[in-house]
């Protein structure tokens, strides 16, 4: 079987144990939503609260993608799973592309959602010239997460305290996107006198980070859960 | 199928396996047996290419297993302590997913859950809800539908009912019958003396034949 093959079978597993599971929106959103609510009342400020709602839509983002990310794990070695898929002979390649997809469509409903709580809690708008630079960003940045997270999942899946681990290892590596992902954001909403065409710096990078995760990722990803 | 000269496979610092050589044939069914701890667990995992080979020369089928563990990995079932599914999903996803990473068929997977008599009412259930015997049912099910050459079971017993006992008994040797190896760790001596065409004592992370 092709590895795009397993990849697609992979991913779609995922988003199935998703569905029947109900993790997104029984505990992820309701953790995102009390995060931004939480930030809304510390800064109790509406000018500062504009001011920086982009990087509270990544900050809380950030933290829901570690719970996605244990998630995504703790189902593959719960009993075994991850295990037997070594033992099957799946390509890690298609493991890594497969659970990197699944992560991103999951991360991708949540930023949507998230950033209309962001338009409701922080009194956002989203200017018309600035939509075609907010969705790429989103997509940017959501590969780039998706890539990261399944790396250092991966990675933690076997460890003794990965609970306390994966956070360790991920919030540092996903710094990049955070600044890329705010800045760019700031500009499709206007936010702070920015304009569109400075966020498209940003995407640039966020862009080769997602490139740079994903071929690395893909390529790691079979050593790094081997013995 | 299976030729092991002094092999040695490490966890972490420690020799699980501490010079292991054997050789088991197409056709066999090769019962491990031995006390807690002797290294029976770590030798199928070893042949399954889960654990590396850091001394001694390991064939598995065709394939160097030292240099192609990868290749090695899709001619092998393993079931193990765990069973490998996926709690959330029903039997069917979990069959059907396991059949298809290997490539099986459509026909190849529903003949595996009607073979482990998982494929009447548990079908739509969540593996969560089952019990462990139907799990475990479930587990050799998806093992089934995979068509390794070589199946290495741990305590394949534990959990089954006398009538699923009796069927995993009927696919293993209808599997050793068809050509493919089969290596069996169990403490169930009595059953499983029966079922083997050769018994092998695992002792101290080096093998004895009985």
């Amino acid at each position: 079987m092709s590895v795009w093959k397993i990849t697609w079978l992979i991913a779609l597993k995922d988003l199935r144990i998703e569905r029947r599971s109900r993790v997104i929106t029984d505990q992820v959103l309701p953790f995102a939503g009390v995060t931004m609510l939480i930030f809304a009342f510390a800064l109790d400020a509406d000018s500062v609260l504009e001011r920086v709602a982009p990087g509270l839509i990544w900050l809380a983002t950030m933290f829901s993608l570690l719970v996605l990310v244990q998630r995504a794990f703790s189902i593959e070695t719960d009993d075994g799973a991850l295990d037997a898929m070594r033992v099957a002979g799946v390509d890690a390649r298609a493991i890594y592309l497969g659970k990197s997809l699944s992560l991103a469509v999951q991360l991708l409903v949540l930023e949507v959602i998230l950033l209309g709580a962001a338009i409701v809690l922080y009194a956002q708008t989203v200017p018309l010239d600035g939509v075609v630079l907010l969705v790429v960003t989103l997509l940017t940045a959501t590969c780039g997460l998706a890539s990261v997270g399944t790396l250092y999942g991966g990675l933690a899946a076997g460890i003794r305290g990965r609970e306390t681990l994966l956070p360790l290892l991920t919030l540092p590596a996903v710094a990049p996107v955070l600044i890329g992902a705010t800045r760019a954001v700031e500009a499709a909403l206007g936010t702070a006198g920015a304009v569109v065409s400075d966020g498209w710096p940003w995407v640039g990078l966020l862009a080769v980070f997602a490139v740079a995760f994903g071929v690395g990722g893909t390529l790691a990803f079979g050593p790094l859960i081997d013995e | 199928m299976v030729s092991f000269r002094d092999v040695v496979a490490v966890l972490g610092t420690f020799p699980a396996l501490a010079g292991v050589t054997l050789d088991v044939e197409a056709g066999e069914i090769v019962l491990l047996q031995g006390p807690n701890g002797a290294g029976k667990t770590t030798l199928l995992r070893t042949c399954a290419g889960l654990l590396p080979v850091v001394r001694g020369t390991a064939r598995i089928l065709e394939f160097d297993l030292a240099a192609d563990r990868d290749v090695v990995r899709r001619h092998v079932g393993l079931l193990g302590h765990q069973n490998g599914l996926y709690v959330d999903l029903t039997v069917r996803d979990n069959v059907r997913f396991w059949g298809a990473t290997a490539g099986a068929s459509h026909d190849e997977i529903v003949a595996a859950m009607v073979r482990l008599d998982v494929h009447d009412r548990l079908v739509d259930v969540p593996v969560r809800k089952l019990s462990a015997g139907q799990r475990r049912r479930t587990a050799l099910a998806c093992l089934v539908a995979r068509r390794a050459r070589l199946w290495l079971l741990d305590e394949p017993h534990a959990g089954l009912d006398a009538a699923s006992r009796d069927e995993l008994d009927r696919i293993l040797r209808q599997a050793a019958a068809s050509g493919a190896t089969v290596i069996v760790a169990s403490h169930e001596l009595e059953r499983a003396t029966s079922l083997a065409t050769r018994v092998v004592e695992v002792v101290a992370g080096q093998v004895r034949e009985t």
